[in-house]
């Protein structure tokens, strides 16, 4: 039942960021890119990360992407023109980006060998209780900091995108 | 066991979707597509994140994924204000004619 989950799951999480790539118009890959972390939520649940699971739907799918596609229709962007890029850097970019793959690939099938296995219910510390008190008592410190971040980027993002006062 | 899946084929997932996130980065001239091949790469990372969480059966993994999505989101929404600000000097969302700091 895992492994279905896990390669059904995967499946779309592939296909759909295959997707982001090679779709010409910028709305549908934000659309595509919804699916990946959709499916990514679901992979998060079956790795016992049930409060990060619930974080990204409600965080990456539901604000990030929400912003963005706030901006595509806000810029009414058209579909991407035919790049003029040479022949040659595509010659050596997708083997380049194939042997990357190929290498990650590798080494992690080298350190991991496949007996170590993930089954639902294997790991139960990822509720929102054992993240929260992390979170608090441990993690303080980098937890403020964050909240002096988000601050931060707030405040740059109105000063960006304010309109210039004569 | 049956049913039950390698722990690798996870990271090999996680691989697959950073190599595709870094393709898209290079390859693709839309500056919100860029944009959003770079979430894809956090997004595999944080599923490495999560992944060893399990295998080392300890919490901080997911806090670290979880400040990954928080960095996310400021990122996120300064680097759209930079490209709403970009499109209204520019009229133009294609990388290729930003190139200002050019000679």
């Amino acid at each position: 039942m895992d492994l279905i989950l896990f390669l059904v799951f995967a499946g779309i999480a592939v296909v759909a960021a295959i997707n982001v790539v090679v779709q010409r118009h910028p709305i549908s890959s934000a659309i595509s890119l919804i699916a990946v972390m959709g499916s990514l939520a679901v992979l998060y649940l079956l790795l016992g990360a049930e409060f990060i699971a619930a974080a990204q739907v409600i965080v990456y799918a539901g604000a990030i992407m929400v912003l963005f596609v706030f901006v595509i229709m806000l810029l009414n962007a058209g579909g991407e023109t035919k790049a003029g890029r040479s022949f040659v850097a595509s010659l050596l970019g997708v083997p380049v980006l194939v042997a990357l793959l190929w290498l990650l690939a590798y080494y992690t099938a080298r350190i991991y060998p496949s007996d170590t296995e993930v089954h639902f219910g294997g790991f139960r510390g990822g509720t929102a209780q054992a993240v929260g008190r992390a979170l608090f008592t441990t993690y303080l410190l980098p937890f403020e900091i964050t909240s002096i971040l988000i601050l931060i980027a707030i405040v740059g993002a109105i000063v960006l995108a304010r309109k210039e006062l004569e | 066991m049956m049913g039950h899946v390698p722990l690798s084929w996870f990271l090999m997932l996680s691989a697959v979707l950073f190599s595709l996130g870094v393709a898209g980065f290079i390859f693709r001239r839309n500056i919100i597509t860029m944009f959003m091949s770079i979430e894809l790469i956090l997004n595999a990372v944080n599923l490495t994140f999560i992944t060893f969480a399990y295998q080392r059966q300890q919490v901080a993994g997911h806090l670290f994924a979880f400040f990954v999505m928080v960095v996310a989101a400021a990122e996120a929404a300064v680097g759209l204000a930079i490209i709403l600000t970009v499109f209204k000097n520019r009229e133009t969302l294609n990388i290729d004619d930003l190139d200002s700091m050019k000679n």
